[in-house]
C-alpha cells in the first residue's frame, strides 16, 4: 500500500467515534474494501454515550494512504471524529482466548506460563484449559508461541483497542511530497516553440 | 392531538415542504401506497419515465440546471438496482438528488421476498448517505436530513429506502425546525491565512492559470470567478464539468483542459508557475500523467471537500471552503495585496506570459478540416452553438460527440450544461434532457448524442412525447461507437472490434414511432436549415446527422500520457506506433 511517495508503509492505529446506527460498520469497512485495502483488525463497542460507538482500526499504509483514509472516514456522515493514534503516546490492548491441550505432564508448565503472562484460566477440563489474556500484540504472540508445543485447539483474538495517554491526542501533520520538476521531463524540451 | 396520516402522505407532504415541485419516477408494488397518495395530492408533478435509471438522470438534469435538489421515486428490487447507475453518476459529478426507493415490508426484509434487494447495501458506496426508514415517526426527520445532506457541503445523491408497511401505517408527521448533525459540519469559509497566502502567490506569479471545475457552478460562484479573473488578468481553463462557469469567448478563456482539452490550455497549465484549482478535483482525464502535471507550479486548491485536497496532486496551499465564499475573500485579499496599482500584473513577465499564450492559441487553435460532401461533427457543434447563440440548455451523451460539444459549443452562462463527467454514462443524454426540460418549460433544451449512446435510453422518447417535454436531440450518427473506434484506430493498430452500429434503427422512423418528429441530414449544406427547423418545432425532435465516421477528437492525450504529449491531428503511423507502446487502456 505504498504510492511510492517516499514514506514507508507501517501499521497505523486509528480511533473513530461514530453514531451508533446500523450500517455504520459496513460504511467504514466499505471505505477500505472499495480501495482494495485490508483492515488488519477492527473492534467496536459502545462508549459512555450509548448513541456513540468507538471503533479501533489497525491498517497498514504509508502517510499518503493513511491521510486519504482518515479524510474519507471524516467524510462519512455518521462519523463524528477520527484520530490517528499511531504517533501519540497511547495504550493498545488485545484480548485473546486460547483453548490449549492440558495433558497431565504439561498442566503445571501451562499454569506457570499463564502466571508469567498474567493470563487467567477461565475453563478447566481433564484434558484442556481455556486461558484468557490481555496485552499488546507482542506479548500475546509470545504466549501463543510458548503454548503451541502443547497443542492449541482453538484461539480467538479480539483485535486491538487503543486509547491515548494524557488529556488529548495530537493532530497529525503530513509533509508535502515532492513532485517532478520540468527539468526532469525530457518531453518538455522545446514546448514553448 | 396531532392528526395521524399514512406514511405515504407524510412523504409527499415532506417533499412539498422541501420545495419539491417535480418527481421523476416509475411505480411498482412496494411504492404503490405512495402512488396512491399521489393520486389526489396537490402541487407535485410526477413525470413517468420508462426505465428507472432515466428517473435518476432526469433528477440530475433538474438539479444541475436549477440548483435545487432533484427527486426520483422508484419501486423496490430491480427498480432500485436500475437506479444505481444514476446514483453513481450523480455521486461522481456531485449532483444533489434525493432518490426514494420502495422496499418490501419490514417483516420481510432479508427474507428474499418478491422484488427484494438490499437497497441500502447496494447504494451505500454510490451515495453521499443513505437511510432505511424503520419507523414512520422518522420519515420527517430523515427526509429533512436527506435534503440537507444532498444540498450542502459537497453536494451528492442521498437515498431513502421506504418499506411498504411504513408507507401504509398511519402516524404523525414529525417535522424538525432545523437539521443538526453533530457529525456533519461542512467548512464554508476558507482559512484567512491561507487565502492571504494564495492572494500573494497570485499577484506575484509570472505565469498563473485558474483551473476551474464544477464546484464553481455548484456554489454559484461564476460572478466571483469572473471578477477575480478580470481583476488579476489570469487566464481561465475549465474542466468538462466546469463549462459555463466562465464565458467560453471571454478573452481570458483558455476553454477546456485535459485529455481532449485545447492545446493552449494544456500548455499554459503545464508551464504555469501558480495554478489555482477552484472546485476541481484533479481528475485523471484532466491531469494526464500526474508527475508531469503543472510541474513548476505552486498549487492552490480551493474545495469544500477536504478529501479532494492532495488526493491526486500534492497541493501547496489548500483552502477548504465554499468556492463562492472563498473567492469573495480571495478577491478582497488580492486587492489588498495589489495595493493601489497592479505593478506585478503589468510587469514584463506577465506580458511575456500573455504573448506566449496568444502564440500557442494562434499556432494550435481548435480546428478541423472542412469537407464539402461529408458533414464534420465539429461543424454541427458550431452551427448549434451559433444558431442557439450559446444560450440553450445543452445535454450530451458520452463519447466523441460529448467532447466535440465541449470543445465547440460556446457557453455564455453557468447551469446550462449537463454531461456525465465522472462516470461517463452512455445513455445519459435523453433522460437528463427530460429533467432539464421539466425544470424549464418553454426553454430550449438540446440533447447532443451519439448513435451508440442515444440507443441506451431511446425508450425515453415515449416520456418526452407523453409528458410534453419537447427535447431536441441531435444524433451525431457515425454508425458506430466512435470513441472506441478512435482508440482502436490510434492505439490498437486499427484492429476494429465490436464497434459497428450499421444504421439500425432508422432514427427518423423511431422518432415517428414514438410520436416525435424525425429529421435527417447527410450533406453539410442541409445542416443549418435542418437545425433551424428543429429549433422551430414545438415537439420532441430527433435530428439524425450522418457525419464523417472517420473523424476523431483532437487534441487527444493518450491515457496515462503527459498533457504535453498531445496528438493534435490525425496521427501518422509513427505516432500510432508510439501511442501503442505507451498505452495503458481506458
Amino acid at each position: 500500500m505504498s504510492n511510492g511517495n517516499g514514506s514507508e508503509p507501517r501499521k497505523h492505529t486509528i480511533a473513530i467515534l461514530v453514531e451508533n446506527k446500523f450500517g455504520v460498520l459496513s460504511r467504514v469497512a466499505g471505505l477500505f474494501s472499495a480501495r482494495g485495502y485490508n483492515i488488519e483488525s477492527l473492534s467496536v463497542g459502545e462508549t459512555l454515550d450509548p448513541a456513540v460507538s468507538r471503533m479501533t482500526i489497525v491498517v497498514h499504509g504509508d502517510e499518503f494512504v493513511i491521510e486519504q483514509v482518515t479524510k474519507q472516514l471524516h467524510k462519512l456522515i455518521d462519523v463524528i471524529k477520527v484520530s490517528d493514534l499511531t504517533d501519540d503516546n497511547h495504550v493498545e490492548r488485545e484480548l485473546v482466548l486460547i483453548r490449549v491441550n492440558a495433558e497431565p505432564q504439561h498442566r503445571a508448565e501451562i499454569l506457570r506460563t499463564a502466571d508469567i503472562f498474567r493470563a487467567k484460566v477461565v475453563d478447566v477440563t481433564a484434558a484442556t484449559f481455556v486461558l484468557e489474556v490481555t496485552g499488546e500484540e507482542g506479548k500475546l504472540d509470545a504466549l501463543i508461541e510458548l503454548l503451541k508445543p502443547m497443542g492449541i485447539q482453538e484461539l480467538v483474538r479480539t483485535g486491538k483497542v487503543a486509547i491515548a495517554r494524557g488529556p488529548k491526542a495530537r493532530a497529525k501533520k503530513v509533509e508535502p511530497v515532492k513532485r517532478a520538476r520540468v527539468s526532469d521531463d525530457p518531453r518538455v524540451v522545446g514546448f514553448a516553440d | 392531538m396531532a392528526v395521524k396520516t399514512s406514511g405515504a402522505r407524510i412523504v409527499l407532504e415532506c417533499l412539498k415542504r422541501e420545495g419539491v415541485d417535480t418527481i421523476f419516477g416509475l411505480p411498482g408494488g412496494a411504492v404503490l401506497p405512495l402512488y396512491d397518495a399521489l393520486y389526489d395530492f396537490e402541487g407535485l408533478r410526477h413525470v413517468l419515465v420508462r426505465q428507472e435509471a432515466a428517473a435518476g438522470h432526469a433528477a440530475e438534469g433538474y438539479a444541475r440546471t436549477t440548483g435545487k435538489v432533484g427527486v426520483c421515486l422508484v419501486t423496490s428490487g430491480p427498480a432500485a438496482t436500475n437506479l444505481v447507475t444514476a446514483l453513481q453518476d450523480a455521486y461522481m459529478d456531485s449532483i444533489p438528488i434525493v432518490a426514494l426507493t420502495g422496499q418490501v415490508p419490514t417483516h420481510l426484509i432479508g427474507n428474499d421476498a418478491f422484488q427484494e434487494a438490499d437497497n441500502c447495501g447496494i447504494t451505500r458506496p454510490c451515495t453521499k448517505h443513505n437511510f432505511l426508514v424503520k419507523d414512520g415517526k422518522d420519515l420527517g426527520p430523515i427526509i429533512r436530513e436527506a435534503f440537507h445532506i444532498a444540498s450542502t457541503g459537497r453536494p451528492g445523491p442521498v437515498h431513502i429506502d421506504l418499506p411498504k408497511d411504513i408507507l401504509v401505517k398511519e402516524t404523525e408527521l414529525v417535522w424538525p425546525d432545523k437539521v443538526q448533525l453533530r457529525s456533519y459540519n461542512p467548512n464554508y469559509d476558507g482559512h484567512p491565512g491561507q487565502i492571504k497566502k494564495a492572494a500573494r502567490l497570485m499577484v506575484q506569479a509570472h505565469r498563473p492559470v485558474l483551473y476551474v471545475g464544477g464546484g464553481v457552478i455548484s456554489s454559484d460562484a461564476h460572478a466571483e470567478l469572473l471578477e477575480l479573473a478580470e481583476l488579476t488578468q489570469i487566464p481561465v481553463t475549465t474542466t468538462l464539468m466546469g463549462l459555463g462557469a466562465f464565458p467560453s469567448e471571454h478573452p481570458l478563456s483558455l476553454e477546456m483542459l485535459g485529455m481532449h482539452g485545447t492545446y493552449y490550455a494544456n500548455m499554459a497549465v503545464h508551464a504555469s508557475d501558480v495554478l489555482v484549482a477552484i472546485g476541481a478535483r484533479f481528475d485523471d482525464r484532466v491531469t494526464g500523467k500526474v508527475e508531469f502535471f503543472a510541474p513548476e507550479a505552486e498549487i492552490i486548491h480551493i474545495d469544500i471537500d477536504p478529501s479532494s485536497i492532495s488526493k491526486n496532486i500534492q497541493v501547496h496551499v489548500p483552502i477548504v471552503g465554499d468556492c463562492r465564499r472563498v473567492l469573495r475573500a480571495l478577491i478582497d485579499a488580492v486587492r489588498e495585496e495589489m495595493g493601489g496599482g497592479v505593478p506585478s500584473l503589468a510587469g514584463e513577465a506577465r506580458q511575456q506570459w500573455r504573448a506566449q499564450i496568444a502564440q500557442w492559441r494562434e499556432k494550435q487553435p481548435l480546428r478541423y478540416e472542412w469537407d464539402d460532401t461529408l458533414i464534420k461533427p465539429q461543424y454541427v457543434m458550431q452551427e448549434i452553438s451559433n444558431l442557439t447563440r450559446g444560450e440553450a440548455y445543452v445535454v450530451t451523451g458520452v463519447g466523441q460527440h460529448q467532447m466535440w460539444a465541449a470543445q465547440y459549443y460556446k457557453f455564455k452562462y453557468p447551469r446550462r450544461w449537463c454531461t456525465s463527467g465522472g462516470l461517463g454514462t452512455m445513455g445519459y443524454g435523453l433522460p437528463t434532457a427530460m429533467g432539464v426540460q421539466a425544470a424549464h418549460p418553454g426553454k430550449l433544451v438540446v440533447n447532443i448524442d451519439g448513435d451508440g449512446s442515444f440507443a441506451m435510453n431511446s425508450q425515453e422518447l415515449a416520456t418526452c412525447f407523453t409528458e410534453n417535454l419537447p427535447v431536441k436531440t441531435v444524433i451525431i450518427n457515425n454508425s458506430g461507437h466512435g470513441m472506441v473506434r478512435q482508440w482502436q484506430r490510434i492505439i490498437y493498430k486499427e484492429r476494429y472490434c465490436a464497434i459497428d452500429l450499421p444504421g439500425i434503427p432508422d432514427w427518423v422512423k423511431l422518432a415517428e414511432a414514438y410520436g416525435c418528429v424525425g429529421l435527417r441530414v447527410t450533406k453539410p449544406s442541409e445542416l443549418a436549415p435542418a437545425i433551424e427547423k428543429m429549433l422551430a418545432t414545438p415537439a420532441p425532435v430527433i435530428l439524425d446527422v450522418c457525419v464523417d465516421k472517420d473523424e476523431c477528437v483532437f487534441p487527444m492525450v493518450p491515457a496515462g500520457g503527459a498533457n504535453t504529449d498531445m496528438i493534435l491531428t490525425p496521427p501518422t503511423r509513427e505516432v500510432r506506433e508510439k501511442a501503442a507502446k505507451s498505452q495503458t487502456g481506458f
